[in-house]
């Protein structure tokens, strides 16, 4: 049970000598037709704005394949670089949406309702760099990366890992959103920050905003996959996987374990930040219940369920399981949580290598077949792919 | 900060405060001490370990409804009949548990986090479902209400010293079942060494079920405990898991004495912290202290030597 997702990947790993093999372009060029031609023409603007909604936790998803699936840290704490990302784009969307003209009734105009609320009279320091737009596009990268390399640096460097970086990743977790809750002038408190209109100028409330807005996160999140499946095939990926399985071993060749965990859980928290700061701009706002123990375990589970080591899985993954989600709370609220917590454990007991790996263990090999009888078959009967990729004889 | 209040003020304050503390340190010990055998000695991660708390609080509540019904005159005792039936229900849904989930993931840690996870996700729902959404509240017996006035400025709510006691009983029992029964041995053996216990004989699947069961039986003494000071709701539960884990990490994971100890400083800290800055704002920053000293002093407080 436990060689699931190691077989799986020894398949995988082995066939890359090109940057996409032909199962991976055909996966690409499905999920490009999917989310480009088939989902924009099928589904009304509220259905796809739903669609874009849950693509921003594709981005997480991604993130965590790169520093879970290959690297083997488990965070439970990814809603805190989501939420990073997000609050950051939604300050400057909330600093624009309050001009002095906006709020002329509060009794101190220009600066954010809720601020007003709480007898707050002046901007606070950190609010008011977020006037400037290429600020916050750097900072939504920046910031949680800054905040992922403290993290990381202080625990890998002193080699914690594995069941205690979960655990300290989710106390995190649940800090940020005490403390965002807590401080309600500064942060909008638990109801988060709202009301949002325009991006530098440009109504982001409008169909038409939402329609391209939802091509430019497609756009991203095919940078991401691609930059994820460029990160997987260099040499740092094949250290991540190695160190994942063998740690002292990759240490005594001489490499820096922390230093490639490090990069591993930063790249994580950047695609979790860019997935954030685009939910603000999709949702329209950015609460603290998308930052807490509860949000980021979910993101663990779309990765789970599409596949830990797959970046497409991970894709579908939170698309179908978002999609079950809404479904299902929409029409049996009670039964979510009963289907939720039986995914769990049917993905961690079952299926390790979540959708993927169903996809790898029995879909592809009839492909495969089908593909095969059509050729003239090579003298032994072996597969043009079998051995001689050091896939494992059957 | 200190300003507005006299010295003696001051005294009664730190002593109300740091008693309010330790009925926190109280629920902090039961909930960790049964975390602490199953995370420090097994090396399970139970995300599940607050429900299984909650379901020890229902226990409790049905319980006392029952007593009010059916025997009114035995009411005032009816807590200890609770205590067992709670740690009967939990101890036995953990040893399903165990049977049915755990036991298949022993080798991958990570994974029994998440499944876990999607366990107490079920419970959650379930006891929505069967006790509704509401917070229940038990009645307590008369001789459990009320305080001790042991000086003109300072009480000491009765439940609370009951609490305590009881967790000081249990904690004893525990370090005495797992240093000096027979059947400690056997689990500490397991622990160390799983294949050579099994070769001297030790049936380690059993001692397995057995442990797990154990903390979850304790698990659900903390919730019955739990009764006496708050109130109940099916997502209580979600409320301390992090706490709880961030105390038996912060204690170094194989150590009841370091569970202890942290499960005070941990408590105190909060607790005093509470009176003079805002409940949200005294957490974040005893939480943040954790986190910062576990980054300098990854294995806690009170770690094992163990040659690796």
């Amino acid at each position: 049970m436990n060689s699931g997702p190691q077989e799986q990947e020894s398949k995988v790993m082995v066939a890359n000598s090109r940057f996409f093999n032909r199962s991976e372009l055909i996966g690409f060029v499905t999920l490009a037709l999917l989310l480009i031609v088939i989902l924009p023409l099928a589904l009304d603007i509220f259905r796809l704005n739903l669609v874009a909604k849950y693509l921003t936790y594709a981005f997480v998803a991604i993130g965590l394949v790169l520093c879970w699936g290959f690297g083997g840290i488990l965070s439970l704490g990814q809603g805190v670089f989501f939420g990073l990302g997000g609050y950051c784009m939604a300050m400057y969307l909330k600093l624009e949406a309050s001009s002095v003209e906006n709020t002329k009734i509060q009794s101190t105009p220009g600066i954010p309702d809720f601020m007003d609320w709480n007898q707050i009279t002046q901007l606070p320091l950190f609010w008011k760099p977020f006037h400037s737009f290429p600020f916050t596009l750097a900072a939504i990268i920046l910031v949680p990366a800054f905040f992922a390399l403290i993290i990381g640096a202080a625990m890998f460097k002193r080699r914690v890992g594995g069941v205690y970086f979960a655990i300290i990743t989710q106390a995190i977790a649940a800090i940020l959103t005490i403390l965002i809750v807590g401080q309600q002038g500064y942060t909008g408190g638990i109801n988060g920050i709202t009301d949002l209109r325009t991006l530098h100028g440009w109504d982001i409330r409008t169909d038409h905003a939402k329609l391209i807005l939802y091509f430019v996160e497609v756009v991203l999140l095919f940078g991401c996959i691609l930059l994820a499946q460029f990160i997987r095939l260099t040499k740092l990926g094949r250290i991540l996987v190695a160190m994942r399985e063998q740690e002292d071993r990759v240490r005594f060749s001489g490499y820096s374990v922390a230093n490639f965990k490090i990069f591993a859980f930063c790249a994580a928290a950047v695609f979790a930040a860019i997935g954030g700061a685009l939910f603000t701009l999709e949702v329209g706002f950015m609460s603290p219940s998308f930052v807490g123990i509860v949000p980021s375990i979910e993101m663990v589970i779309y990765t789970a369920v599409g596949g830990r080591l797959s970046i497409f899985g991970a894709v579908y993954g939170t698309l179908l399981v978002n999609f079950a989600k809404t479904s299902l709370s929409e029409t049996f609220p009670q039964l979510w949580l009963f289907g939720l917590g039986a995914l769990f454990i049917a993905v961690v007991l079952a299926f390790p290598a979540g959708l993927a790996g169903i996809w790898a263990d029995y879909v592809q090999p009839r492909i495969d077949r089908m593909f095969a009888s059509r050729r003239p078959k090579s003298g032994n009967g072996w597969t043009g792919s079998s051995v001689a990729d050091g896939a494992p004889a059957e | 900060m200190f300003g507005e209040y006299s010295i003696g003020d001051l005294g009664s304050i730190f002593v109300m405060q740091g008693f309010a503390g330790l009925i926190l340190f109280s629920v902090y010990v039961l909930m960790a001490l049964g975390l602490a055998i199953i995370f420090g000695q097994m090396g399970v991660i139970n995300m599940a370990h607050g429900e299984f708390m909650i379901l020890g609080a229902y226990v409790t509540w049905m319980t006392s409804n029952a007593f009010q019904h059916f025997a009114p005159m035995l009411f005032p005792v009816y807590f200890f009949v609770a205590m067992t039936l709670a740690f009967i229900a939990s101890g036995s849904l953990g040893m399903l548990v165990e049977w049915a989930l755990i036991r298949h993931l022993y080798k991958r840690p990570l994974d029994t986090l998440l499944a876990t996870w999607g366990l107490s996700l079920i419970l959650q729902q379930a006891y929505r479902s069967v006790f509704g959404a509401r917070e229940v509240g038990v009645e307590l017996p008369d001789w459990m209400m009320g305080s001790w006035q042991a000086t003109d400025s300072i009480q000491i709510p009765i439940n609370g010293m009951f609490v305590m006691a009881l967790t000081t009983l249990i904690t004893i029992v525990v370090a005495y079942v797992l240093f000096w029964s027979r059947w400690g041995r056997q689990v500490r053996a397991v622990v160390q060494n799983r294949v050579m216990a099994g070769a001297v004989g030790i049936n380690t699947e059993k001692v397995d079920r057995y442990t797990f069961g154990l903390g979850c039986g304790i698990a659900g003494i903390a919730g019955s405990a739990f009764t006496m000071i708050g109130s109940t709701g099916p997502t209580a539960g979600q409320l301390y898991i992090v706490d709880t884990f961030l105390v038996v990490v912060f204690g170094g994971a194989a150590s009841l004495l370091g569970t202890i100890a942290s499960a005070f400083t941990i408590s105190q800290t909060q607790s005093t912290l509470e009176f003079f800055l805002s409940g949200s704002m005294a957490k974040v920053i005893t939480l943040l202290a954790i986190v910062a000293i576990l980054m300098m002093r990854p294995q806690g407080l009170f770690a094992l030597k163990v040659r690796k």
